[in-house]
């Protein structure tokens, strides 16, 4: 399929014009605080039902009564929730008649993101939803999915147009009291993606979200929800990427992806948040919570690629209830400087003869600290359950931290679990081959990281994984030392 | 081409070559030769610019220039191959996928566009035409599980591809058995040009019956203690390495 540019202009100016901006243009954003009046206007800007302002409410008191949570192996200041404004939306100038008049500003950042509409062109097969500071701004190829009964869009909108959809599901894999911040994200969430396949459906091309963070003392909390209807299939792809700021950032995003009987869902994410500077100061705290079920038959495939973030905590999980359910995980957590990722998945077998798997790829370099955790839970009913982990660590220079915590819980005989570790460093005889070959340190260092990496860089889809190689290059610029 | 002059060098602490001098021009073979410990590896690593070798006295250089002012990357650059004693694994990154990188930073170091895809195939299936290597071969992980003689036919693949001024084999003949060996000397000797040159390095005479040499030297506590032709090494199978030491 190819879409032209007037066509994808349509799109967009459509989108706009539809969807893009109610919002108040002296009041974008809020005035940093949380209440229940902030939770309560929140809802209220996007217009949302009774229902969902309740369930906002639930959540955030919830999220009052509970601690922020210290046994991740990362070490932090602890945000002030009072000092954030937890809403912010792009400033809207005018009406647009055509693509020219867009705020160029607005088109470089989409640019800088690499999804220009020269660029959106040339990747035809990738829908894409932008998530820039909160309110979704476009979303284009909305038609074609359309047509295949396929809803994607703003999580938002979701909860406007699919409402019924929406109360089923939301909050169902990831209630609102399950951690402190997914309550926190239950209360505040401004807005994400939300994308329903229905029955016999294979979705014919990638989805794919950008997220960014752009206003300063912001923080971001999106919500997205996956529906895959029985016998359907989808891939997602998210991508985010946060400009340099001073101050740390908050980022607390939940997704919850649902596969119903004999449904596929690939969801991908490559993360490259603000790290902070050389010397630690600034970045993005990421506290994410991610999890799937998965019914009878069905699978859920979770590949990200972690280079970003000062601080991150992230654990995409997969219960898998139904028989012969399948929960994958694949992993590369990149640490430089003084990061600190805490990352890794649990896998819950609950229904009979369900499968797991779980490749996880640890980078280190700097100062930073890198710990993988994941926990692989049988379940009593569980018969024949079977779970395979791999975990491996790489280190660079003597100043960094590999650390894997592994928690294996079995109360069925039949389950066959399992794990294997290894860690490595970069060897001095690696780089000097390479040199010798005529390939620069750095360039070496990529080398070897790509090789080690290659296992989850290929579950990536094509353009992603192209993109993420550069990013684990980029990552690592200036630690040869 | 390459001209060594006086070299002394150390690694860790001890000094290994002890005033060496070479000349080497295009066209020519050079073997180098001598028992364990003489110094044979420590000059192709100081030639190379192997970091833990330090250059204490003397000069090398090519074509003009100074080697110790040179990173190990800048001499590849030059057209300084080195086919390791040892070549190194790295997991994950294919026979394919490392050559087109050297290619690609040497190219980018003369200030040329990459290789087209199309011109790096072609180039790839005859190299490894002419050294009888499976093209399976080249999608594995860069000697990751190889054998030895694999590890050595993957060497000079390498120095096929990538086309070097100065070749260096250090050790290519150990771990080879007579086939691999064979073949390997024929695709070092298919290489052979009046614009390049070969160092090769090696304990035993028996890959200089495929590789015949020009000069051959004799390597003696860091110092080239005797120099001939190839007869040299014939007399050094017969009579072994003693007469060497006595005489020097």
């Amino acid at each position: 399929m190819a879409y032209t540019e007037e066509e994808l202009k349509k799109e967009l100016e459509n989108k706009e014009y539809e969807y893009g901006f109610y919002t108040d243009i002296d009041s974008d954003t809020f005035p940093v605080g949380l209440n229940e009046e902030v939770v309560r206007r929140i809802s209220q800007k996007k217009n949302e039902p009774d229902w969902m302002t309740q369930w906002r409410l639930k959540a955030f008191e919830a999220w009052k009564n509970m601690e922020e949570p210290d046994w991740a192996n990362v070490q932090y200041k602890k945000p002030d929730y009072q000092a954030i404004s937890y809403y912010s939306a792009p400033k809207k100038k005018d009406q647009y008649k055509s693509l020219d008049e867009v705020d160029p500003e607005l088109l470089k950042t989409f640019e800088k993101l690499g999804i220009s509409l020269d660029e959106q062109k040339s990747l035809t097969g990738v829908a894409v939803d932008i998530v820039m500071d909160s309110v979704s701004v476009a979303t284009t190829f909305k038609k074609t999915l359309a047509e295949k009964g396929i809803i994607f869009c703003s999580i938002s909108e979701a909860i406007q147009e699919h409402s019924e959809l929406v109360r089923k599901y939301l909050g169902t894999i990831i209630p609102i009291k399950d951690n402190y911040f997914a309550a926190l994200n239950s209360a505040v969430f401004s807005d994400g993606s939300f994308c329903y396949i229905p029955k016999g459906v294979r979705c014919p091309m990638e989805l794919s979200t950008y997220f960014r963070i752009n206003q300063a003392g912001t923080g971001q909390f999106e919500r997205t929800l996956v529906i895959a209807d029985e016998s359907s299939y989808v891939s997602y792809l998210e991508g985010c990427t946060a400009p340099s700021r001073d101050e740390n950032q908050l980022h607390a995003a939940v997704v919850e992806l649902i596969a119903l009987d004999n449904a596929e869902i690939k969801y991908s994410t490559v993360q490259n948040w603000f790290p902070g500077d050389k010397n630690g100061k600034g970045g993005v705290y990421n506290f994410v919570t991610k999890r799937g079920i998965c019914h009878n038959n069905s699978k859920i495939s979770w590949t990200q690629v972690e280079t970003g973030s000062a601080v991150t905590w992230k654990y995409p999980s997969c219960i898998l209830k139904g028989n012969h359910s399948i929960g994958e995980f694949y992993s590369i957590a990149l640490t430089n400087n003084h990061q600190q990722a805490d990352t890794g998945t649990k896998m819950i077998h609950i229904g009979e003869n369900t499968k797991s798997t779980i490749i996880s790829k640890g980078i280190s370099a700097g100062q930073s600290q890198n710990s993988y955790r994941g926990l692989v839970q049988v379940h009593p009913k569980a018969t024949n359950a079977r779970n395979f982990s791999q975990c491996d660590s790489l280190l660079m220079g003597n100043h960094c931290g590999a650390h894997t915590f592994p928690y294996i819980e079995v109360k069925n005989k039949t389950a066959q679990i399992e794990h294997e570790a290894t860690t490595s460093k970069i060897g001095e005889d690696q780089i000097f081959y390479c040199n010798q070959r005529g390939i620069d340190s750095e360039k070496a260092i990529a080398l070897v990281v790509n090789g080690f990496s290659k296992e989850v860089l290929n579950k990536l889809p094509m353009e992603f994984a192209v993109e993420a190689q550069k990013l684990l290059e980029i990552s690592l610029e200036g630690s040869v030392g | 081409m390459l001209t060594i002059e006086n070299l002394h060098a150390k690694v860790e602490g001890k000094q290994i070559l002890n005033g060496i001098d070479l000349d080497v021009k295009a066209g020519e073979v050079h073997a180098i030769m001598g028992p364990n410990g003489s110094g044979k590896s420590t000059l192709s690593s100081v030639i190379a610019g192997h970091q833990d070798y330090e250059v204490i006295q003397g000069t090398m250089l090519m074509e003009g220039q100074e080697l110790s002012d040179l990173s190990p990357e800048e001499r590849a650059h030059k057209g300084i191959f080195l086919s390791f004693q040892y070549p190194i694994e790295i997991p994950g990154v294919s026979v394919t996928n490392f050559i087109k990188t050297a290619i690609n930073a040497s190219r980018k170091a003369k200030g040329l566009e990459d290789m087209p895809a199309n011109i790096m195939l072609k180039k790839i299936r005859e190299k490894s035409a002419l050294l009888e290597i499976d093209s399976r071969f080249l999608s594995r992980s860069l000697n990751e599980g190889f054998s030895g003689g694999e590890k050595k036919r993957n060497e000079i693949f390498q120095m096929a591809m990538l086309e070097p001024k100065l070749s260096i084999l250090d050790e290519t003949d150990s771990g080879l058995d007579i086939d691999a060996l064979k073949v390997v000397a024929n695709g070092v000797n298919k290489l052979r040009s009046k614009d390049n040159a070969v160092i090769v390095i090696t304990h035993y005479q028996r890959l200089l019956e495929y590789i015949v040499p020009d000069f051959v030297h004799v390597l003696w506590e860091g110092k080239i203690v005797k120099s001939g032709t190839k007869d040299l090494a014939i007399e050094l199978e017969e009579k072994g390495y003693d007469w060497i030491k006595e005489m020097a």
